[in-house]
């Protein structure tokens, strides 16, 4: 039995690309695919492997019932059923049928449910009594408090600015597309956000810029197809590790794909890539314009799909025509000859599949840099077909959903703030005047919200689902700022979190497993989560709350109606059906009952019933003036452009080739702080740790932060493995056990997800501040808002020896030890998992379709190979070995 | 000719937009978009001033006298506070708009004067300009409901 804890990717599949005809039938629009015989064009080679994990001592055969769901703890959506027994969750299985996992689930999907069952969550409503404590209540005493204070703070013109809502990547798209209707045309407040501002505004930034509106380009079929992949700022193995399973199995396979990736730290990825650009933090820009410069100077793109397909080319190569390999390699500290390689890889592969993440997203010049992965995409013409394809990943599972419909920074539907005739459509739908939505200006960002609470001018600030007194840079201000007397501060969680610490009224919240809706991945694969258990006390769904506090509130239409007009996860899936009717992320064409039988993609309309794998085929772009979702922005200062200068641009359909100098950071390493300080996601935790430090296995495997160093750095200070440092920039400081591992010289690294409250704090108080966040910098990109926690100035001292205690730092992903004294990471007894291959042909259970499986579904078997059609990594297919 | 003297006029004005961007910059520091995107275009107006250098130089040796009332100050100090805030970029907004202009008719001068080289920089720096205009701008219609109706 695979312990999982030890090998977080499970068992190797090895896979080799479809033959011809199926990429050929992949590459066919939806309507002619869907009549060919047999599924053609629908498959994918990559064998199933079901993972399964149940609670010590039950077995299947206890289970009363498997419940549909898909992982709510990162932004894969591995599809999973959740395994009920007397009215608990006692486990999960993968769902084999689904296109996402085929069956695999990731450490944090087998182990992460267990926190639904923790004795501390919330179950009562609590308000901060006279004492400054907080007491327990009931549901009408503690929305009567909310409600009284918003109609006071309402009344009046400007009340709408009083108000700021902080959401997340965690619930469900109706309580999205609630929340923000409540807020767009109930309060009508701009001041709207969700964490997704920290891990996928870059993402929706960069797909709008360069494609015209949000909107993944690709599939995770095209792991299947590609003969290449670039991973850029992306360590895919620790954060969505059912995809790295995926990339791994096809480089165990026949005609593996080569592999690139650019990232400071020796990750599980860079150890397996065939060329690794480790460059120093801030620096990513000066890299892409290299790797753009030698494409272009050696004329290694499509010329016709530039001229026809893209905008932009001219300024392009005009940016980057003094950007040699040779000059970035001095800027990014790595050598030119493996920038060479990059590019040798880049411009001579046939099929393409880029996914980026947070060292490209959480840097200064993220857009920027975002958007060059794009342009190399276009400038090959390797997109919108099987194999070439653009991931700009999300971090939050639900992340998605927050950008369509309309809970972050974007009005729903992907629409245009700045388009009046989008704005229209809105009031329409919703009856409403269009003056009441606010339009005159962007979405307030998170980081604005938080300036306005902290200058006073907004009075109530509701926070949903998210932690931001440790997961925001600069801790030490945002507790500053909730703490605030004259800040009404509401949070609806399920767990006591130090935000929630804060907070003037908590709301406990129903979770994953305890309430319906769907939600939507990185690669537009909508899923229905399904109820199987009820929620805890008296904790309510986050769709109740909301939908009970705009009754309350009394939000009404422009007849009088309520405002609200729905009542239940399938009547707001409707609603959001409406809406998103025309846009390009149109779910018209789903119902709940389809979600039952698997995963599908968006778009799906009436007339594409079975989804839209990849977008943007033959070129064909959402530019169209009246069709985008920004008029586009100025990539260094983020100054937005008009109307009238987009459709002086004559995009016609085709794509933005968007060009930037490389900028320096606004913080380097130098003087007091001679380091550079990168934070980042690890394999075991997920955000604020709320739920996978309630897990025993995933808290075990790594129970405490630790500071990453490099040999040469630790060695200069003094430090061993397992000594206690104290790294300090001039926000404040932290201490930490130190691991020695593959960093490269002169970064440090630390783990983000740890804070206070296992110490039962809202901060540090007295004791020794642990989060990574009490180092970062406010500051963000100029064009997404999307805060840089990858760049700031630390210093590093050794604060006491390690007294024979090692580092916990587990040894399985980046923090993989130097010294071998080191025990390496395990879950024992406690971790062990199933594993059920299909290609083995010893099933160890017939049926693993569940009772939720619809109709049909237990038919829809992807395409397997056997084992014997596969073969170990040929170092001849290797494209580069290491220099 | 008066080139001179408008190339003076321009050299002058981007010398204190660039002064007075790192002032509001400064000023406004715990508004991090502000103080960065504000540290940067100073560094931009310094690269214009440069650039201008050669070409004032060059045609002051031609000039006649400067007329009178050219140079009016547009600028005199940071203020605090979110209305603090939108009037000192204002301020900002109203300088760009003079060199903005400025680069303009500098541009057509240079036309004038077939002078290929200052055309060049004319070429290169207005863009620049403009968009600082622009992003002044964006950020002044952002900031205003809230500073002017909610707090």
């Amino acid at each position: 039995m695979p312990d999982r804890i030890a090998d977080p990717w499970g068992s190797r599949t090895p896979y080799g690309p479809p033959a011809a005809v199926e990429r050929f039938a992949a590459a066919l629009p939806g309507r002619l695919r869907d009549i060919l015989p047999g599924d053609l064009g629908r498959r994918s080679p990559w064998p199933v492997r079901v993972d399964t994990f149940l609670a010590e001592g039950v077995t299947e055969d206890d289970v009363d019932a498997w419940v549909p769901s898909a992982s709510i703890l990162h932004s894969n959506g591995d599809a999973m059923d959740i395994a009920v027994s007397g009215g608990r969750i006692v486990g999960v299985r993968g769902r084999a049928a689904d296109r996402v996992n085929h069956g695999r689930l990731g450490p944090k999907d087998l182990y992460g449910w267990q926190a639904n069952n923790s004795p501390d969550r919330l179950t009562r409503p609590l308000i901060r009594g006279r004492g400054g404590e907080l007491a327990e209540t009931d549901w009408d005493t503690a929305m009567d408090l909310i409600v009284t204070r918003s109609k006071a703070l309402l009344d009046g013109p400007g009340g709408w600015g009083n108000f700021a809502f902080y959401t997340s990547g965690q619930l469900l798209l109706e309580e999205y597309y609630t929340l923000g209707v409540i807020g767009k045309a109930g309060i009508g407040t701009p001041h709207m956000d969700g964490n997704t501002r920290l891990c996928t505004a870059t993402a929706a930034a960069a797909l709008k810029l360069s494609f015209g509106t949000d909107g993944q380009p690709g599939s995770y079929t095209d792991v299947d197809h590609c003969d290449a992949i670039a991973l850029w700022g992306h360590n895919a193995a620790e954060t969505q590790t059912v995809l790295w399973a995926r990339m791994l199995d096809r480089r165990r396979g026949p005609r593996p794909p080569a592999m690139i990736v650019v990232d400071p730290r020796e990750t599980p990825v860079a150890r397996e890539a065939d060329v690794h650009l480790a460059v120093r933090p801030g620096t990513n820009m000066a890299l892409m314009n290299a790797l753009l410069h030698v494409l272009i100077g050696e004329g290694r793109y499509d010329e016709r799909y530039v001229r026809s397909r893209t905008t932009g080319f001219e300024e392009l190569r005009r940016t980057v025509a003094d950007c040699t390999p040779r000059w970035a390699a001095e800027i990014c500290d790595v050598p030119a000859s493996r920038i060479e390689q990059a590019v040798e890889i880049l411009g001579s592969c046939d099929r393409l599949l880029s996914t980026v993440l947070q060292g490209f997203y959480q840097s200064h010049q993220a857009t920027a840099a975002a958007c060059q992965v794009n342009n190399i995409h276009l400038l090959r013409g390797m997109i919108g077909r099987p194999g070439a394809g653009v991931l700009q990943m999300n971090g939050q599972p639900t992340a998605q959903n927050t950008r369509e419909a309309g809970a972050d920074g974007d009005l729903p539907g992907l629409r245009n703030w700045d388009n009046p005739e989008h704005i229209r459509q809105l009031a329409e739908l919703w009856n409403v005047e269009p003056s009441v939505i606010p339009h005159w200006a962007p979405p307030t960002h998170a980081m604005q919200i938080f300036r306005y609470a902290e200058q006073g001018s907004v009075k109530l600030l509701w926070i949903s689902a998210t932690n931001p007194a440790v997961s925001l840079p600069d801790l030490a201000r945002i507790r500053r700022t909730l703490a605030k007397e004259d800040l009404f501060v509401v949070v609806q969680d399920i767990f006591p979190t130090e935000t929630a610490q804060l907070a003037d009224v908590v709301l406990p919240a129903a979770t994953w497993g305890e309430k319906r809706g769907t939600f939507t991945n990185a690669d537009r694969t909508v899923h229905l989560s399904e109820k199987a258990v009820d929620p805890p006390g008296q904790a309510r769904s986050d769709l109740d709350i909301f939908l009970d506090y705009a009754r309350r509130m009394d939000f009404r239409d422009k007849d009088g109606a309520p405002l609200i007009k729905w009542h239940d996860p399938e009547s707001a899936f409707e609603a959001w059906k409406a809406c998103s009717a025309g846009r390009p992320c149109d779910y018209t064409g789903i119902t709940y009952g389809m979600l039952r039988r698997g995963g599908v993609q968006w778009p799906c309309t009436p007339g594409s019933p079975r989804g839209t794998e990849r977008l943007y085929a033959g070129g064909r772009f959402n530019t169209d003036p009246d069709y985008c979702e920004t008029y586009g922005h100025d990539l260094l200062t983020g100054a937005g452009r008009t109307e009238e200068q987009y459709r002086a641009g004559e995009p016609r359909g085709r794509a933005f080739l968007h060009a930037a100098p490389y900028q320096p950071p606004p913080e380097t390493a130098g003087g007091d702080h001679p380091m550079l300080l990168t934070t980042g996601r690890t394999v075991y935790h997920f955000h604020t740790r709320t739920k996978t430090g309630r897990a025993a296995q995933l808290n075990a495997a790594a129970p405490d932060p630790w500071v990453e160093l490099s040999p040469g750095d630790a060695s200069a200070l003094g430090v061993a493995e397992g000594d206690v440092v104290r790294v300090e920039s001039p926000r404040g400081a932290l201490e930490a056990r130190a691991r020695v591992c593959g960093t490269r010289p002169g970064v440090v690294f630390v783990p983000f997800h740890y804070g206070y409250w296992d110490r039962d704090g809202s901060g540090p108080g007295d004791g020794t501040p642990r989060a990574a966040n009490e180092l970062t910098a406010t500051g963000w990109d100029p064009v997404s808002k999307q805060p840089y926690y990858k760049i700031s100035a630390v210093r590093v001292s050794k604060a006491a020896d390690a007294g024979g205690t090692l580092s916990s730092a587990p040894t399985t992903g980046a923090a993989s030890p130097h010294d071998p004294r080191v025990p390496v990471t395990a879950g024992g007894p406690q971790a062990e998992a199933r594993e059920w291959i299909e290609a083995d042909g010893h099933a160890e259970r017939a049926d693993r379709s569940g009772p939720w499986e619809g109709p049909g579904a237990a038919g829809e078997r992807p395409w397997t190979r056997s084992r014997s059609e596969t073969s170990e990594r040929s170092q001849a297919t290797r494209w580069f070995e290491e220099d | 000719m008066h080139l001179a003297h408008y190339l003076g006029l321009l050299h002058r004005s981007q010398n204190e937009l660039a002064g007075a961007f790192c002032e509001v910059g400064r000023a406004h520091a715990d508004e991090p978009d502000i103080h960065h995107v504000c540290e940067r275009l100073a560094a931009q107006c310094t690269e214009h001033v440069r650039l201008l250098d050669p070409f004032v130089r060059r045609y002051s040796e031609e000039a006649v006298d400067e007329p009178e009332r050219l140079h009016s100050a547009l600028f005199s100090g940071t203020r605090s506070g979110p209305i603090g805030l939108l009037r000192d970029l204002h301020d900002l907004y109203l300088m760009a708009a003079e060199c903005d202009m400025a680069w303009t008719l500098i541009g057509q001068a240079a036309q004038g004067a077939r002078d290929t080289g200052l055309l060049e920089v004319v070429g290169r720096c207005e863009g620049e300009t403009a968009t600082q205009m622009e992003w002044l701008s964006s950020r002044m219609k952002q900031a205003a409901p809230q500073a002017l109706v909610v707090a």
